[in-house]
């Protein structure tokens, strides 16, 4: 598939399942938290709507999905950018700056790089109760070195670039180097990486959720459902593998997304 | 060489160092302490507890303590489990997990370099096609969805293994477990090791080397493998820490009595002492890997050994 | 019967067309050049004939050598001709050479994959080879990686991996160019010295080196066999316009006009400079001064400090010791904290027109921002103007205002980053390696550019080259460098008649001369430009100087006046 293609494939896809998951629970006639312990596991069936079926309670299992889904994008969107602010402020104050900060602070960078940073969060969202704020905050702090990595490396190779140089000779302005001669070059880069950090993301916080340590109870997430379908997979299969394809879909489509970014990137610097 | 080596060893003790403060300034942050959620203890009964963990000294000389401890190690008493000693614990769950990592790790790289390399030299051919999907699937499903969708096929419904961790020892038991761990690594590696072989052999050297007639097994074994498994190298650190974090769930998942459930369990029974000496564990052993990935790469690159 | 025979090859990609039915033959033992701009397509006819190039290509046409098609070959039937019957010889050896790999262990390959197995003489055979290239102390070398020789070296490296199994054709392309020209001079003399009967493609785009070193010649023009024939035959009557306009564009070292010296007052001076970076010292005690409407030109191989020298001077590195001098005012600091008008009169063109331009921003806005800043009150009508009336001046039309620095050639992307230069009408204007990546008729048609203008404005121009015979044709005087110290400074006229120091004479006799019937000397100098994280004591030039006496390894000299040319040398000529 040419980049191209695999671009609008991918973002048609993930643009439905948003538009999907924010448009769904309002049009179904059930809502996330009313119980119904005459019609525990029912399988997905269109007669009452119940279009992936129910749990084990009898809440509906579709509008709890898309409840899911939006939770989950939801967290992953704020985490990068997270990510992205500290990682590109980072970045660039190191790569623009150089010489002995810039060592110090990638310094830092691979020092943290060594921790083992998931157990941190768990021990982080054990300690201070699992608090919403949180999971974002945790999540963007894992993200955001490969950012400040990229964005210092490519500042860095820029600022050394002839043009830069011109400019500065002839009198431009640092403030205006940045805006309109790095700033720029980098746009093409974050796009890529931030696309590729969201899967990230959405994996993290599905992982906590899964180990019960995200979302609480009756809010649910794509990682709290399929560790539900876990537990209920032996009865009610549906309600384990409806959520994990839903979460694979949506994890591959922001990978080759990224990757059809980067391709189309790298195809444009070379040329 | 010695000195790079030496230069590597002696970078990654502050590391260490770092962590270890870092896990325990955190836990001992956490608000309520290890026995304030069960109930009301009376002042001097507390205050003997107190006394009993060190908990009365000044922070930096209970880290002090703690470290020391840690040199011997010593990792102090269990909080929950009352009659045993921390280190006691990891000793008994860490094998297992040992194995199993170790298992995987060597599974994925096997798996991953070949079907990397297969498919750089096959780039564009439906085996490349394959490789590739099948490596872009294996990164996006996450260990806690493959682990209970084989579980569901391969031993609930075809009931080929089991599902759990059986008493019978053997690569029976460890066959999925291991399998779940290593997919996403195999996945990932493949695609790492595909993009930098491609890389490698669009460079100038490998088209010397073809130049002078040495076939294209040669080339690549020659000249080819060794830079297009740099950036593997690289990715070994974050593989491990990914190796470790995946362990949690498939551990939780097979009933494995290893560190990671271990962990889960302190985690939620609060027991501090127990976590942050599994963090410390963890850490410990992602440092050192990361410090014999890098000698290594000095190896491999002669030019780094300068930097 | 030819020893390679090659006929109608052509060469696509997809519907470029990059060779287009180009016919070649070379007897045993003859030496052929093949000469063309770039993107001529000489290299990827050579590659063909070893089947060397990507999978996309298409390849039409009939390759014989000795007989056999190579054409269509398997990569097996290809392996036995490789190295075994061609060897081939690449442009950078850097990365033509495997840098994770020892030298010894790349070249034992070799002769591994040739049906040598005893190890103990591979290793023979190695060394033997390593010594008849002349690597000094072939056996360290065989245990070095390739970043630890020097450019030279490796290319020697280079050439025995190519010779060892004793081939009947060499090919080489562009062997020297990414080499300083005493060094290629070396390597130039090498080859003839050790190629023996073995015949010889040499692909070069430097006509001097195909005057000197090849019995026959063939030139392409964009895919295409413009010409062959004999080489004394085509350079004494090119039949083929291109090849005319090829032979005039090749600047001679060795003969042509000089301009006469200029006579305004001096604008710039510098004096005792030096430059400092980490641990080595880049630039020491360097003084000298620029007139109005003179081009000074700096010349010196790679790493001698030209390009440290005037960014110093212009504030973009700092200077450790001496001073700069503008129009009365001394120049103080980095570029930020000079005043506003000295920044307007000093302009810099870089070699690499590319990455001299923001890929992000289109011609008009690149040519414009000089403007933005120093005449801030320009309306956006009276900006567009001045623009396109600068670029007309470099010769670019309208049309060019709204692309992007990559919809542009080379030669015209140097004309915008000179356009975006010259908009400020600045009083000198330094151009580092400005026509060093430019073909032939385009570098001539720049370096015209720069004397219109400066006949035009009166504009100074210190002209940074590596290429003595370039600058000949522009320069009013002369500056040469070694190892960050100047070694001779002189008019022109003096320089390149009677040359002082025995540096400069060297790197005149180096420089090859498109002319036949000059006989290419042999290479002047021995040995590399040492690092300059430990140069030599004494003369910075002893190690390498065939006139150097005990003297010149403890005393360094101090410039003095010959005879009207400063010169740094105790026994100057
Ligand atoms: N892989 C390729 N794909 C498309 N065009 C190519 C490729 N390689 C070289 N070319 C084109 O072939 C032409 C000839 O290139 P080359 O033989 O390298 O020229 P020269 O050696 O004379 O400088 C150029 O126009 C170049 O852009
Ligand atoms: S001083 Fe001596 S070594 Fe230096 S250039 Fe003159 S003769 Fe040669
Ligand atoms: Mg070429």
């Amino acid at each position: 598939m040419s980049a191209n293609r695999s671009i609008r494939v991918t973002a048609g896809i993930l643009i439905t399942i948003a538009l999907v998951a924010l448009v769904g629970p309002w049009i179904s006639p059930h809502d996330y938290v009313t119980t119904n312990f005459d019609n525990p596991l029912a399988p997905p069936s269109l007669g009452d709507m119940h279009l992936f079926g129910t749990d084990d309670l009898g809440r509906d299992l579709f509008v709890r999905t898309m409840l899911g889904i939006r939770i989950s994008l939801l967290v992953a969107i704020v985490a990068s950018f997270v990510s992205l602010v500290i990682g590109v402020a980072y970045g660039a104050i190191a790569g623009f700056v150089g010489g002995r900060v810039d060592a110090a602070m990638m310094r830092f960078v691979d020092t943290l790089y060594a921790l083992p940073f998931i157990f941190f969060v768990i021990l982080l969202m054990v300690a201070f109760e699992r608090n919403f704020l949180l999971i974002f905050v945790a999540i963007g702090a894992i993200n955001w070195l490969d950012m400040a990595r990229i964005v210092r490396g490519q500042t860095l190779s820029l600022r050394e670039r002839e043009f830069v140089e011109a400019a500065r000779l002839t009198g431009v302005s640092t403030l205006r180097i940045v805006f309109r001669h790095i700033a720029p070059n980098l746009i093409g880069i974050v796009i890529v990486y931030v696309t590729l950090t969201i899967p990230q993301a959405i994996l993290v916080e599905s992982f906590l959720s899964y180990l019960g340590l995200g979302v609480q109870e009756p809010q649910t997430s794509l990682g709290a459902l399929v560790e539900a379908g876990v537990t209920l997979m032996e009865r009610a299969s549906w309600s384990l593998l409806i959520p994990a394809t839903l979460l694979a879909l949506i994890l591959m489509c922001f990978n080759f997304l990224g990757d059809g970014l980067r391709d189309q990137f790298d195809a444009r610097n070379l040329s | 060489m010695l000195r790079y080596t030496l230069l590597r060893i002696l970078g990654a003790i502050p590391t260490l160092l770092l962590v270890i403060a870092l896990a325990f300034l955190m836990v001992h942050a956490a608000p309520g302490g290890p026995f304030s959620s069960e109930r009301v203890l009376p002042e001097h009964v507390e205050k003997e507890i107190e006394r009993r963990y060190h908990l009365d000294e000044p922070l930096p000389k209970q880290f002090l303590r703690y470290v020391s401890g840690l040199l011997q190690g010593d990792l102090g008493p269990s909080y929950s489990y009352r009659d045993y000693d921390v280190d006691e614990l990891i000793a008994d769950t860490f094998p297992v997990s040992l194995k199993l990592g170790a298992l995987a790790m060597a599974l994925a790289l096997l798996l991953g370099v070949s079907a990397g390399t297969v498919a750089a030299l096959r780039q564009g051919a439906w085996l490349d096609k394959f490789v590739m999907g099948f490596s872009m699937t294996g990164i996006s499903i996450p260990v806690f969805v493959v682990a209970p969708v084989l579980v569901l096929f391969l031993a609930v419904k075809l009931q080929w293994l089991p599902a759990g961790w059986t008493s019978e020892v053997g690569l029976k038991r460890l066959f999925l477990p291991v399998v779940t761990l290593a997919l996403p690594q195999i996945a990932y590696i493949a695609r790492l090791t595909r993009a930098s072989m491609i890389d490698v052999l669009n460079r100038d050297f490998i088209r010397t080397a073809r130049a002078q007639g040495l076939g294209t097994a040669t080339v690549v074994r020659v000249h080819a493998l060794k830079p297009a498994m740099l950036p593997v190298l690289s990715y070994m650190g974050p593989a491990i820490a990914a190796v470790l974090t995946g362990s949690v769930v498939v551990e939780e998942v097979f009933g494995i009595p290893g560190l990671g459930q271990q962990f889960v369990r302190g985690a939620s029974n609060r027991d501090y002492t127990l976590v942050l000496g599994i963090v410390v564990s963890y850490a410990t052993l992602i440092i050192s890997l990361n410090l014999i990935v890098d000698i290594l790469y000095g190896v491999i690159d002669p030019r780094v050994r300068y930097r | 019967m030819s020893l390679l025979d090659v006929q109608g090859l052509t060469i696509r990609y997809g519907s470029d067309t990059v060779v287009d039915g180009v016919d070649l033959y070379i007897d045993r033992g003859e030496s052929v050049g093949l000469v063309g701009e770039s993107g001529s397509g000489k290299s990827q006819s050579a590659l063909a004939i070893l089947g060397l190039l990507p999978r996309q290509a298409e390849v039409s046409g009939s390759i014989l050598f000795d007989e056999q098609q190579l054409l269509g070959a398997s990569e097996q039937e290809l392996d036995t001709f490789r190295a075994r019957r061609i060897g081939m010889v690449f442009q950078d050896p850097m990365q033509a050479l495997n840098p994770y790999l020892r030298i010894g262990a790349q070249l034992r390959q070799i002769l591994l994959s040739h049906g040598r197995a005893d190890k103990a003489a591979v290793d023979a055979s190695v060394l033997e080879m390593l010594a008849k290239v002349g690597l000094p102390d072939p056996e360290r070398q065989y245990r070095a990686y390739p970043h630890e020789l020097s450019g030279g070296m490796r290319q020697r490296v280079m050439l025995a991996s190519a010779l060892i199994v004793e081939p009947d054709l060499l090919i080489a392309d562009e062997p020297t160019t990414a080499l300083d020209v005493t060094v290629q001079a070396q390597i130039l003399d090498l080859l003839e010295d050790i190629r023996d009967d073995t015949a010889l493609l040499l692909i070069t785009h430097d006509l001097g080196i195909v005057a000197g070193h090849c019995e026959h010649m063939i030139v392409l023009d964009k895919g295409h066999l413009v010409e062959q024939g004999q080489t004394t035959t085509l350079f004494a009557a090119p039949a083929h316009p291109h090849t005319r306009t090829l032979l005039d564009a090749a600047p001679r070292v060795d003969r042509g006009d000089v301009p006469t010296s200029a006579t305004g007052s001096t604008i710039l001076s510098v004096s005792g400079a030096s430059v400092e970076y980490r641990d080595l010292t880049a630039v020491r005690d360097v003084s000298f001064a620029v007139r109005e409407g003179e081009t000074v030109a700096v010349v010196g191989e790679s790493g001698s400090g030209k390009s440290s020298v005037v960014r110093a001077m212009l504030g973009l590195v700092p200077l450790s010791a001496g001073r700069v001098v503008y129009a009365g005012e001394s120049l103080e600091g980095p570029v930020e904290r000079r005043l506003k008008s000295q920044r307007r009169d000093l302009q810099l063109v870089f070699q690499d027109p590319v990455s001299a331009l923001n890929p992000q921003m289109r011609v008009r806005s690149i040519v414009a921002e000089p403007l933005l800043v120093h005449e801030s009150s320009m309306t956006a009508a009276a900006r567009l103007e001045r623009v396109t009336a600068i670029l007309e001046k470099v010769g670019l039309s309208e049309r060019f205002l709204e692309r992007f620095p990559h919809q542009l050639s080379g030669g015209q992307a140097q004309r915008v980053a000179i356009a975006r230069a010259l908009i400020l009408e600045p009083k000198v204007l330094v151009c580092d390696e400005a026509v060093a990546a430019l073909d032939g008729s385009v570098r001539r048609q720049v370096l015209e550019l720069l004397r219109a203008v400066q006949a035009d404005t009166g504009l100074s121009i210190i002209f940074i080259s590596h290429d003595l015979a370039v600058v000949r044709s522009i320069s009013h005087r002369v500056l040469v460098m070694y190892l960050g110290k100047l070694v001779e400074a002189a008019d022109s006229g003096t320089l390149f008649t009677s040359p002082r120091h025995p540096y400069t004479q060297a790197l005149l006799d180096s420089v090859p001369v498109p002319d036949p019937v000059v006989v290419a000397k042999r290479a002047p100098l021995r040995g590399e430009v040492p690092s300059p994280v430990n140069p030599p004591p004494g003369c910075v030039f002893h190690p390498r100087c065939p006139k150097a006496e005990a003297k010149c390894n403890s005393t360094a000299p101090d410039l003095r006046d010959v005879a009207g040319s400063s010169v740094a040398c105790h026994f100057p000529n």
